[in-house]
């Protein structure tokens, strides 16, 4: 019985061995200049979302240094260590000498790698995180709520129900900075705007995102936004003849959404990934926390289609300009949380650093109707 | 009705037919996964030379595929005993999630013990979590006579789902900005390396032989095997047949507990909701391949992680969608274990049966 299994395993390795004669193109043939920069992805690359958004960031890179740069990736791999090490020690092993990390649940495993001292000459960049050190670990994200607020001032204009659907993958930290950008967006133009707030409980749940826009649409909302994955609650509100704004990334062409799509916060990866790599090649690069202002282009709201009002063109364009030049802040008190207490006294102006302080609780005029733990 | 086909049971069969058969299966697979590759316009030749390149081409590639072979031998193992006795433990998975939870509880609530004893405790802790999960359903089976496969199957889905539930709720890490993560180990809760590769394959490299010594060697293996054989027999002999299943379900998810340890321990260094990683299902087709001997094992987990990791390889430096490494994977097993149907079995023409009854196929 031994034998037999030996047998069998020897027969793989004689096939494997004869077929790996067939050809003689070793792995690291190419010593030259060729920057190899390896991306990790939660998703798919043709998610119509997240990666995708992601993902068009690489190709915009990859065509903008053409041959002097090459982008190699991995798509859906999971947030365990496991999977992430082995994902970038593949990358690595294949000649990449910068990873990107595109997902929070990436960090800490890829942190663990650059601190071991085994990928000294590996730079790593991580989105979304806030791991740092000094030699070759940096992170980056941008600003989302500049282009929320903008994307409430068009949803508070809007509707005429005055309550806004909010489809929000967690109760976590960066998905509530985006709901209370919205709020105070709409709530600025429409004191009377309610924004009604159901987590999904994951990023990417295409039937569970649709379902809980018609949930909320069956609740009288008007305007359906998002902050999940997929086109889903988009769609939803297609179907009732509603308004749906969208996030990641433009879905202005999506069949279906014609009549519904108003716009949608947008990121612009290629716009810091040019750069950075710009910094890597010439050898000037440093660890940083880059964080990306609609000033940087880094994000912005897509354009916005025929569906927004003149009226809500206008605010949007004035206001759009204030935020750029930094006299328009978002989170600048008076703001009250939803059960009435202070969450930013008068006077006061929450900086990066205190946006990212404020943890699980939703601004006045928010609520939700389900617990996103 | 008469079937065009008829199928008839084989006796013994010589051990070069059956590596005749057990060879064609092979390369009709591989032949076949070239097909698929074609589709793709790939050349198979350069995918097949890439799995292997990628999963054992260089220094860090061999690790890799070593990490990944650890947990699958150590749970076809587990496996393997339960299979022995014909008693069919889809619950792996399960197991394993279990053995990872108690084992981090321990390390995440005793993380200042001192590094032996932490882990010492942990991996006790894994193996009887993991061994009390094989044993419910084996307690009913063996009081009730309820259906193993289905009552091992969906024990995996409570493990699961509770793991999950957990580091969504209550063992959220307050310190990762609402991200649903659980804490990390101390360093104290996690297993050393030993020659650039986690202690692990010492672990699963003893238990392999000490699997093969119980199974072939021990008065319990071979009550087990009897039982697996024929429980009629095993009840003239003597045995306790309840015992005996009760014993051989918590040395399997004892087994698959441990696994449970060592990937909380030395991979992840928490406790995640996908740290099972399947090993738990593939487990099921390793130790079948293995025919349920611990030796062959070894040899099959590492042959099956070769193809898992230059699977993943291939991915990458050939842009090859991951639903046709899964394809080729598929190819790959539907022929080996399809070949082991005409080991046991001889398929004829009917019209051709009266020509050749006699010819040494009895049932």
């Amino acid at each position: 019985m031994k034998k037999r299994v030996l047998v069998l395993l020897l027969a793989f390795a004689m096939v494997f061995a004869f077929s790996a004669c067939g050809e003689k193109k070793a792995d690291t043939d190419d010593k030259d200049e060729v920057l190899k920069i390896g991306f990790i992805y939660i998703g798919s690359i043709n998610d119509k979302g997240y990666t995708e958004t992601q993902h068009n960031g690489t190709v915009a890179l990859q065509e903008h240094f053409a041959d002097e740069v090459e982008c190699l990736w991995e798509e859906n791999i999971e947030e365990s260590t496991q999977a992430v090490q082995d994902s970038a020690t593949r990358l690595i092993d294949n000649g990449c000498t910068v990873i990107v990390g595109t997902s929070y649940g990436f960090g800490t495993p890829l942190f663990e790698m650059a601190n071991s001292g085994d990928y000294d000459d590996v730079t790593f960049l991580h989105f979304s995180g806030s791991d740092i050190n000094d030699t070759n670990f940096g992170n980056y994200f941008g600003a989302m709520e500049e282009p929320r607020f903008l994307s409430g001032v068009i949803a508070g204009l809007q509707t005429t129900s005055n309550k806004l659907g909010y489809v929000a993958a967690f109760d976590n930290m960066e998905v509530n900075i985006g709901i209370n950008a919205f709020t105070l967006g709409a709530r600025s133009v429409n004191p009377d705007a309610q924004v009604i707030v159901t987590y999904t409980k994951s990023w990417y749940d295409p039937s569970g995102e649709k379902s809980a826009a018609e949930a909320l649409l069956a609740q009288g909302c008007d305007v359906i936004t998002q902050h999940a994955d997929t086109s889903g609650p988009q769609l939803a509100a297609a179907d009732a003849k509603k308004f749906a704004i969208g996030y990641n990334l433009d879905n202005s062409g999506l069949e279906g959404l014609e009549d519904a799509y108003l716009t949608a916060p947008v990121w612009h990866h290629d716009a810091y990934l040019i750069s950075v790599v710009e910094t890597i090649k010439d050898g000037t690069w440093k660890p940083e926390s880059y964080y990306g202002t609609m000033a940087d282009g880094y994000i912005s709201l897509a354009p916005l289609t025929k569906n927004v009002t003149d009226e809500a063109k206008a605010k949007v364009e004035a206001l759009e300009k204030e935020i750029k030049d930094g006299t328009l802040k978002i989170f600048v008190g008076p703001i009250k949380d939803n059960q009435g207490n202070v969450m930013v006294e008068e006077g006061e102006t929450l900086d990066r650093a205190g946006i990212w302080e404020v943890n699980g609780v939703l601004v006045e005029g928010a609520t939700a109707t389900n617990s996103g733990k | 009705m008469k079937s065009p086909i008829k199928i008839i049971k084989r006796g013994d069969l010589s051990k070069k037919k059956t590596v005749m058969i057990q060879l064609i299966a092979v390369v009709l697979s591989l032949v076949f996964a070239g097909i698929v590759m074609l589709f793709f316009n790939l050349n198979p030749l350069e995918v097949f030379s890439t799995i292997v390149r990628g999963s054992i081409g260089t220094d860090i590639r061999i690790k890799q595929t070593i990490v990944r072979a650890i947990p699958l031998i150590i749970a076809s193992l587990g496996i393997l005993v339960a299979f022995k006795m014909k008693f069919w433990n889809i619950g792996g998975e399960g197991q394993i999630m279990m053995g990872a939870l108690a084992s981090s509880f321990v390390a995440l609530n005793f993380g200042d013990l001192p590094k032996p004893l932490l882990l010492l405790l942990m991996a006790m802790a894994g193996a009887i979590a993991g061994g009390i999960w094989g044993l419910i359903p084996a307690l009913f089976k063996a009081k009730m006579g309820t259906n193993e496969t289905i009552f091992t199957l969906m024990m995996n889905y409570v493990a699961i789902k509770y793991v999950s539930y957990l580091q969504y709720g209550p063992w959220r890490d307050p310190e990762a900005k609402g991200f649903p993560r659980i804490p990390r180990f101390t360093d104290n809760g996690v297993l050393p390396k030993v020659a650039g590769v986690h202690i692990g394959w010492i672990f699963a490299l003893l238990l392999v032989v000490a699997v093969f010594f119980f199974m072939n060697y021990t008065k319990k293996g071979y009550e087990i095997a009897v039982v697996g054989e024929s429980l009629n027999t095993a009840r003239y002999a003597g045995m306790h047949v309840p015992s005996i299943i009760i014993t051989a379900m918590l040395i399997s998810g004892g087994l698959c507990g441990f696994v449970g340890m060592i990937q909380a321990s030395a991979v992840e260094k928490t406790l995640v909701y996908t740290i099972s990683g399947n090993y738990g299902f593939t487990a099921i087709i390793t130790a079948w391949l293995a025919r349920l001997n611990a030796i062959a094992t070894l040899f099959v987990c590492l042959a099956f992680a070769v193809l898992l990791q230059g699977a993943d390889y291939i991915q990458l430096s050939m842009h090859v969608p991951s639903a046709l490494a899964q394809v080729v994977q598929g190819v790959i097993l539907f022929f080996v274990l399809g070949s082991d149907f005409f080991i046991r079995y001889r398929v004829r023409w009917a019209k051709d049966s009266s020509k050749t009854t006699g010819e040494g196929a009895s049932v």
